[in-house]
């Protein structure tokens, strides 16, 4: 494996560390290499955690474990499958593609890079995203999200298309208690969201040409990653959004009285 | 006069005979309780929350700050600390803040304990004339240790050696069983963060960096700090975990157990938000739970993913609240590959805490400490995971009993405060701290000297450490750890049959 610049691992009946050792063995060993192959995932924990590269690419064959790409700070991996829970957690930079969906908390307190899911994503999902200067996470979901998306939102995008597979509109949202505590950054939704789907701290605001422009690279790099058409992508640059966005950055400022006499 | 709705709690008092009208007291008194009028202070005694400042700076000793004797009608349910409380939140209608830790007035199981000595039987040792080993591991020990015979030429003969089979997992070295707990840049100044550090290296132990993440300044001790993982997730990346020592993931806090944190937006300064990777003047907010965790099996995953991002050379601590069922938890978390728990006790401090929440939940330390250590004794992993105990750790004596009654290690956090000069008037939540302690603001901060609190809370660590040595010496014992878990060198004074049992520990004369 020294000097190839793809490596392929086969993933079967490895346990996790044994697994992430053998990846790390390979960053070691082989400062050239671009591109890792992993077959036959299945449930392994942690792929890519705190990894470094920026020129690296992890392609995924199967399903990952939970903390996928965790701390991870440059790389880009792509999962043909789904993912268990919070994939790209406290991720710092680099790029997850999710062929599939992604379960609970997927972005869980996401500081940089992009999570790119093609269908849906599970509980809390972006909660407590938080930017930084030139850091800002975004989380693009092509389906849909379950309750409690960008919960505690400090900072980021997060960006929900409402598309199947195919790029077929999939109706109104469902989801509750959006945004809920959000104290920063911003939700795109296409479609409508009705004011009794948002969570405390949250509120809607306008979807302006402005806010158009600032998703517009995120869909055409949405639908390059997932192979849909020119007239989807049209679509879905020119639909509706619903903005929500915090009321303030400051939620909680009115909590306290203190015990001071 | 800015009207109080209550009598104030403090009376400030200048004898105007010594008074020189320096105007020291304006300038330091950062509650704005002096105001200077052509010949003559003013007083403002309800802003005053009795920190001293002042009483301590006055080139002529001329102040003087006591209790308030205005009395309430006196009632045995309705103190008059209840009839405030009420008649402040029926103004406000807002949450009752507070700091330091529990107020009320709970048994300290520690001032009804007392220790051994040895008489005639078994003879004291002189820690000052003999070795007296202090050194402790925070870690996972092997159940067992295996080795291999490898034959070696030595001198053209041929010997045998024994070589270390089994793998060690990476324990943290203490000189002194004494560390300084979790208290973030952000809550507190980076003077007092860098007094703090410099005082733990010069120890040989560690401090924690809190939740905040960690100051570029501190990087040069970083080897000696406990870099801090809460639900926030502030400041935490590859490097920050791979910078400090070991890894301590907080799940809970004394002051307020089952409950997340707050540091409010002016107090998010930019240093602070850098150091905490997030913009200026938002209000840093600590979910209650970590989101990702909802389950014993989920803390291991957190557990293990950042021994992950470590390549497994960090050890990595869970910090919990000391609450009913402590001892199931702990032992969950042994499970967790985790190398140590750590339970914070319901006196354990804060800058901020609601106060039913500081007041009201949780329980005693020392009980914890001793269900926790019997628990994970009687299903056998006590080796698997060490335990450090905090919230309240006053002195060398309480120290001592923590770890008679099981702990390997403790945390100081107010006590290590008070050292750097803190008068515990419990009200670091204004960001105003007159001591420059815990406080953002430059004019206040600069107020701590660093060399000069690196030296306090290092001599206050070393006198522990030498009083530690004696009352071992005095037991008999030579090395602490032999005084772990040695709970028949502890008796209770006045504790009933539940408490003993609960502690494990007789009464005296027993
Ligand atoms: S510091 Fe002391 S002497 Fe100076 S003005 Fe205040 S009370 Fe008077
Ligand atoms: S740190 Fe400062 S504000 Fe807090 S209790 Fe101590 S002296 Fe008071």
């Amino acid at each position: 494996m020294e000097n190839e610049e793809v490596v392929v691992i086969d993933a079967k009946d490895m346990n996790y560390r044994e697994l992430n050792e053998k990846i790390h063995e390979v960053l070691n060993k082989n400062p050239r290499v671009k591109k890792i192959i992993l077959k036959n995932v299945l449930g392994q924990r942690y792929i890519g955690n705190g990894i470094r590269k920026k020129d690296l690419t992890i392609e995924i064959y199967g399903v990952p474990g939970g903390d996928l790409g965790m701390f991870m700070s440059g790389p880009t991996i792509i999962v043909y499958g789904n993912t268990e829970h919070a994939p790209g957690n406290t991720m710092d930079d680099g790029k997850i593609i999710i062929h599939g969906s992604g379960g609970d908390v997927t972005g869980h307190s996401m500081r940089g890079g992009k999570i790119f899911v093609r269908d849906d994503v599970g509980y809390r999902s972006g909660i407590h995203m938080k930017e930084y200067k030139d850091k800002f996470p975004v989380l693009v979901i092509g389906g849909r999200a379950k309750d409690f998306l960008g919960e505690y939102m400090a900072g980021g995008m997060i960006l929900v298309l409402n598309i199947d597979r195919e790029g077929r509109d999939l109706g109104k949202i469902r989801g509750r208690m959006i945004g809920t505590g959000i104290h920063g950054g911003s939700i795109y939704i296409r479609g409508e969201v009705d004011e009794y789907q948002l969570g405390v701290a949250a509120d809607i605001k306008e979807f302006t040409e402005e806010d158009r422009e600032k998703i517009k690279g995120y869909i055409e790099e949405f639908c390059n990653y997932f192979n849909l058409n020119e007239r989807v992508k049209e679509k879905l640059i020119n639909s509706k959004y619903t903005k929500i966005a915090p009321v303030s950055k400051r939620p909680f400022g009115k909590l306290y009285t203190p015990d001071l006499r | 006069m800015i009207p109080s709705a209550v009598p104030p709690k403090f009376k400030v008092e200048i004898d105007r005979e010594k008074c020189m009208l320096c105007g020291r007291c304006v300038e330091e008194c950062s509650w704005g309780v002096y105001r200077k009028e052509r010949d003559r202070i003013v007083i403002y005694s309800n802003r005053c929350g009795a920190c001293q400042r002042c009483v301590v700076m006055c080139p002529r000793n001329a102040i003087t700050v006591r209790e308030n004797t205005t009395c309430w009608r006196s009632h045995p349910l309705w103190t008059a600390e209840v009839r405030e409380d009420i008649i402040n939140q029926s103004k406000t209608g807002r949450v009752l803040l507070s700091a330091t830790g529990n107020a009320m007035d709970y048994p300290i199981y520690f001032d009804r304990i007392v220790l051994d000595a040895c008489q005639v039987t078994n003879p004291p040792i002189d820690p000052l004339r003999e070795p007296m080993e202090l050194r402790t591991y925070i870690g996972k020990k092997p159940k067992k240790l295996e080795f291999e015979f490898v034959e070696e030429e030595v001198d053209g003969k041929k010997i045998k050696k024994a070589k270390l089979k089994t793998k060690i997992a990476p324990n943290l070295k203490l000189e002194t069983p004494i560390m300084i707990a979790h208290m973030s840049y952000g809550a507190l100044s980076l003077n007092a963060h860098l007094a703090m550090a410099k005082a733990v290296k010069e120890c040989g132990t560690y401090m924690g960096s809190g939740e905040g993440g960690l100051h570029r300044a501190l990087y040069p001790y970083a080897d000696h700090i406990i870099t801090q993982v809460a639900s926030g997730r502030f400041g935490v990346d590859v490097d920050y975990l791979n910078r400090g020592a070991a890894i301590e993931i907080k799940i809970g806090q004394g002051a307020k157990p089952g409950i997340g944190g707050h540091l409010p937006g002016e107090k998010v300064t930019a240093e602070v938000s850098m150091t905490r990777m997030i913009p200026e003047g938002t209000d840093a907010i600590s979910p209650a739970p970590h989101h990702d965790i909802y389950s014993i099996e989920d803390l291991a995953q957190l557990v293990r993913s950042l021994k992950e991002a470590t390549r497994w050379k960090k050890p990595v601590f869970v910090k919990i609240a000391a609450v009913h069922n402590v001892a199931a938890i702990a032992n969950g978390i042994a499970t967790s590959d985790a190398d140590a728990v750590v339970i914070d006790g319901f006196r354990g401090g804060t800058g901020a805490a609601p106060k039913v929440f500081r007041d009201h939940v949780g329980i005693p330390l020392e009980m914890a400490i001793a269900a926790v250590d019997e628990r994970l004794r009687e299903e056998g992993v006590r080796n698997e995971i060490s335990i450090i105990a905090s919230g309240g750790i006053r002195s060398s004596a309480d120290v001592f009993k923590a770890i008679a009654l099981g702990a390997d290690a403790v945390y100081i956090g107010t006590a290590a405060l008070i050292a750097l000069g803190c008068r515990v008037c419990g009200r670091c939540y204004t960001g105003q701290c007159a001591w420059g302690i815990a406080t953002q603001k430059p004019e206040l901060v600069e107020r701590l000297d660093v060399e000069e609190g690196a030296r306090r809370v290092a001599n206050l660590i070393k006198a522990w450490t030498l009083e530690l040595k004696e009352l071992l010496g005095a037991a008999g014992i030579n090395a602490i750890e032999s005084l772990r878990g040695n709970r028949d060198r502890l008796r209770g004074v006045g504790l009933n049959e539940v408490e003993l049992k609960a502690l494990g520990i007789k009464h005296a004369g027993f």
